[in-house]
């Protein structure tokens, strides 16, 4: 019988590691949300003089593979620094975990997501806050890569399963290139909405199929 | 971890009956001709008489007569046949009006999402937070254009019974057809057609310990359905190809093994698996209703988790069950009828379903009670959700 999950991400799930919430974190986050059917909360604590994660822990509701993810990102978040933990992608996390069922990307990413969030939410209880950013198509294409298409496992900018995307006096309309009653078409929506909605500057996003 | 593996979803499909085996393998060794007229060879009338006597069978399950009912491969496929040949015989001449409940299986409901994608229009039924129909709701819905209600007899999640004596009385005095699914029903509660005003019922083997690909639709005499399948003339020129007779025998077989005895004993079990759980695992809620119930379904949603989880934390101790999360499901989307109930996302990504069939037993419900107790402990350990709650 082949299992979907690989020995790693099983382990993780068994066992996984850096369990808890953290209640003096320096930098703490929790990312997606009971519609999508996962949530992860990520807690980082950071060593001021030479900004290293001296730890990190997470809580999860949700699948394995985002247990498994939640698990493998706080391991790979210790001991370094917060500009090199940044940039650990959602491809080095999973390669860690020796593969993801390419459905289950979606799952997976919000781990990814959380450590960064939590790394920001750090930088600006410290002073560090970036200028609040106008919502331009690169926003709106930045954070659609972190929607996944799970016909491929990729995201949904990179497979151009997302066209068309207009922002005009605070309403973002794009396309989904796929028929409005597809298999996978309800989650997806819910998914861009929940990437999208959130923006400051936004108030609505129009979402249309292609059919 | 228990010493065979336990499985709880018999909703999906069950373990087939020995004698069930029995019954089907002479048709495949010995009987294997085609089912032929009466003028034919002796292996074909014989085949062909064994055919008619596994329908006059299950026909007089539902107390109907022998030529209301054909052999399908599937509920999924009479469910198709009942409202696509409804649709195709009566949609020109009386209206393209259908209504169903919400909370119907795909074969129904994405049954009627193509005929409206063909320009029928579907008024799709509200029930209550149990999942039971509203009666008056449905006499609303009745337009003058509407030619077929399809209704369940029960849930195929949450095990909700609905009342289709009334809701067929309805249906008749308005002058609409009748279609119901007794997928999760037949045998273990009676449908008397010449009681139950009910012109179409799809009925299967899968799930009462008889075969896969074996199903039944049983139409009132008189009832209007475009032939679905070119062929032969088999099925009374409904439905071509040729018959599965190995599988309708089987089918008859699992049917007369059915008894109220064990549909009581089965009851029990599960009143047994409900009350324990709600009683012994905090922050659970059933789904479906208490006692409008089929015999053999538990569904209960545990709060701050997340379905899959659980069911592979339950995978790995030995036990088979179902969950309503979209992690699980093959669309990535919760279940439609968790929603439909009014249900919000959490409550269906917690969802449990778990099915009994005859070969549970009270030892194997204890160990499940004990498992899932155990299983939601550790993962609500690790769930942000439910902080205020006792962990």
């Amino acid at each position: 019988m082949k299992f979907p999950y690989s020995d790693a991400v099983m382990d993780h799930f068994r066992h996984p590691r850096n369990v808890g919430k953290m209640d003096d974190a320096d930098g703490k986050a929790m990312e997606g949300s009971p519609a999508c059917g996962d949530m992860v909360a990520v807690y980082i604590k950071v060593d001021p003089e030479n900004q290293k994660i001296t730890d990190a822990k997470f809580e999860s509701y949700g699948c394995a593979s985002n247990i498994a993810t939640g698990s493998i990102i706080t391991e790979l978040a210790k001991g370094k620094s917060i500009e090199e933990a940044k940039n650990i992608s959602w491809k080095e996390a999973t390669d860690a975990l020796g593969g993801l069922p390419k459905i289950k990307a979606h799952c997976s990413v919000l781990a990814v997501e959380g450590l960064r969030s939590a790394i920001e939410n750090y930088e600006e209880r410290h002073g560090l806050v970036k200028d609040k950013e106008a919502t331009t198509l690169e926003v709106v294409r930045r954070r659609l890569r972190k929607v996944m298409n799970p016909l491929t496992g990729l995201d949904v900018i990179r497979t151009e399963l997302v066209k068309d995307i207009t922002i005009k006096e605070g309403v973002i309309s794009l396309t989904v290139d796929l028929p409005a009653n597809h298999q996978f078409a309800v989650a997806i929506k819910e998914e861009i909405l929940e990437k999208l909605e959130t923006l400051w500057d936004v108030k609505t996003v129009a979402i249309n199929f292609s059919e | 971890m228990p010493d065979k593996p336990v499985y709880l979803d018999n909703a999906a499909a069950t373990r087939v009956d020995d004698r069930v085996v029995d019954a089907m393998m002479p048709y495949f060794l010995e009987k294997y001709a085609v089912a032929t007229s009466e003028f034919a060879y002796s292996q074909g009338i014989e085949a062909r008489e064994a055919l008619d006597g596994a329908r006059a069978a299950l026909g007089a399950k539902l107390n109907a007569k022998p030529e209301e009912f054909i052999f399908t491969s599937g509920s999924a496929e009479s469910s198709n046949i009942a409202i696509k040949g409804v649709a195709l015989a009566l949609g020109e001449k009386k209206g393209r009006h259908i209504i169903v409940s919400k909370i119907e299986d795909f074969p129904v409901l994405h049954s009627a999402r193509a005929l409206e994608r063909q320009g029928f229009r579907v008024t799709y039924l509200e029930t209550d937070g149990e999942g039971v129909v509203n009666p008056d709701k449905l006499r609303e819905a009745i337009a003058p254009d509407t030619i077929l209600v399809s209704i369940q007899h029960a849930n195929q999640e949450i095990g909700t019974v609905q009342d289709i004596a009334q809701i067929g009385r309805i249906c008749h005095e308005k002058d609409v057809l009748f279609h119901t699914d007794a997928t999760h029903t037949f045998p273990r509660i009676e449908i008397d057609t010449r009681k139950v005003p009910v012109d179409l019922i799809s009925i299967a083997a899968h799930t009462i310990h008889g075969p896969k690909g074996i199903g039944g639709l049983y139409f009132r005499q008189g009832t209007r359905i475009a032939k679905w399948m070119d062929g032969g003339f088999q099925e009374f020129d409904l439905r071509g190809g040729l018959e599965n007779i190995p599988g309708a025998i089987g089918f008859a077989k699992a049917v007369e093994l059915i008894t109220p005895e064990e549909t009581r004993r089965i009851q029990e079990l599960r009143d047994r698996l409900i009350d324990r759980i709600l009683a012994e695992i905090p922050d659970t809620t059933l789904n479906g209703h208490r006692t409008q119930r089929v015999p053999q379904n538990a569904n209960i949603s545990f709060h701050y988790v997340e379905g899959e989880s659980v069911t592979l934390h339950l995978d790995m101790r030995g036990f088979a069950v179902s969950t309503g999360s979209a992690c699980f499901s093959r669309s990535l989307e919760g279940s439609h009828v968790i929603y439909g109930i009014g249900g919000d996302h959490e409550r269906a990504h917690g969802s449990m379903r778990m099915t009994l069939g005859r070969y549970n037993t009270i030892e194997e419900v204890d160990a499940i009670v004990a498992a899932l107790a155990e299983v939601v402990k550790e993962l609500r350990l690790i769930s942000p959700l439910g902080r205020d709650k006792e962990k």
